[in-house]
């Protein structure tokens, strides 16, 4: 299914939840935020969140800054 | 010993330090051990999805730091206020240093939005720490919003021109109830230290450090003059005279 991941256009075998997305990109799900649909969701929402076709979706992490 | 307080919070160092610029992990590593900060900001971004970069989390202990994230490079108040949101996820703790930008070249806080989005933050639980203009009513305005530190700048952000308006920041402590921290526009140690001597509660900074030509040696003059400045503050400095005065005593000169 298609979405769109970090602002671009993402494909991605489904059915899948958030955590198994994360587990795919090898990104650890403790160090990161995820925003679905531009609602931020409780890491431990993760499992139960259930990604599907269109869903926008923004990972971040702490980069250095000031 | 010194110590200071934000939000009931208890921090052994008064200098706040970043994690941006620096040239390596290693030499961030060691400026922020010399710097003896225990706070430092850390900034929100989009992770890189082909995950060849090594994240700034395997570099800084948590146990050892307590992480404030900003909002830095947001010009509305939604968008920190979103990227707020997101920072407490990843960090787990509702601390944010709040930054509106209102203009590219100058990185001049909108102070307007500044202060909708300290409300709102603060409304939903947010320690906030606005990083403001040196303007005593916006910080008193800020104050009101339920901002639980103000944080004026005493430069542009990276410019290392030292404190501008030495008043403005001195009025800003004089009306403030909240902690005030001196963020951006620090260049060298004299700069951290008048921050201080000035009445301010701690100094913020991370260019000063990160692009000295030795970072880890200018972390640790940064140190000392904070350290110094704070001492200098509180022992309480002789006023201002016109002329002379000497101190050795004026009788008892040989030959008169």
């Amino acid at each position: 299914m298609k979405i769109r991941l970090n602002g671009d256009p993402y494909e991605v075998a489904g059915p899948l939840t958030v955590a198994e997305l994360l587990e795919r990109l090898e990104i650890d799900a403790r160090r990161v935020a995820v925003e679905y649909n531009l609602v931020v969701l409780k890491r431990d929402a993760f499992g139960r969140t259930a990604v599907a076709e269109g869903d926008e979706i923004e990972i971040v992490n702490f980069v250095g800054g000031g | 010993m010194d110590t200071f307080s934000i939000a009931g919070k208890t921090f052994a160092s008064r200098l706040i330090v970043g994690t941006g610029k620096y040239s390596s992990p290693a030499v961030m590593v060691r400026a922020h051990e010399a710097s003896g900060a225990d706070m430092i900001t850390v900034a929100v971004r989009r992770v890189n999805l082909d995950r060849t970069k090594e994240s700034l989390l395997d570099f800084i202990d948590p146990s050892k730091y307590f992480l404030l994230p900003n909002t830095a490079g947001c010009y509305t108040a939604d968008e920190a206020i979103r990227t707020a949101r997101l920072g407490r996820e990843v960090g787990l703790s509702n601390w944010v240093k709040l930054e509106v930008i209102g203009d590219e070249r100058t990185l001049f806080p909108d102070n307007e939005a500044l202060i909708e989005a300290t409300k709102v933050l603060a409304y939903e639980g947010f320690v906030v720490l606005p990083y403001t203009n040196d303007d005593p009513i916006a910080c008193r305005k800020l104050e009101d919003a339920g901002a639980s530190a103000v944080m004026p700048l005493g430069a542009p952000i990276g410019s290392g021109l030292g404190i501008q308006n030495v008043n403005n920041i001195r009025i800003i402590r004089e009306f403030s109830r909240v902690p005030v921290i001196v963020d951006a526009g620090v260049g060298t140690a004299s700069d951290a230290a008048l921050a201080m001597e000035l009445g301010a509660d701690g100094v913020l900074m991370n260019t000063a450090i990160a692009g000295a030509q030795d970072p880890v040696a200018m972390a640790e003059a940064m140190k000392l003059a904070v350290r110094a400045g704070r001492l200098a503050y509180t022992a309480g400095r002789i006023p201002r005279k016109m002329y002379a005065n000497g101190s050795s005593p004026v009788e008892g000169l040989v030959g008169r």
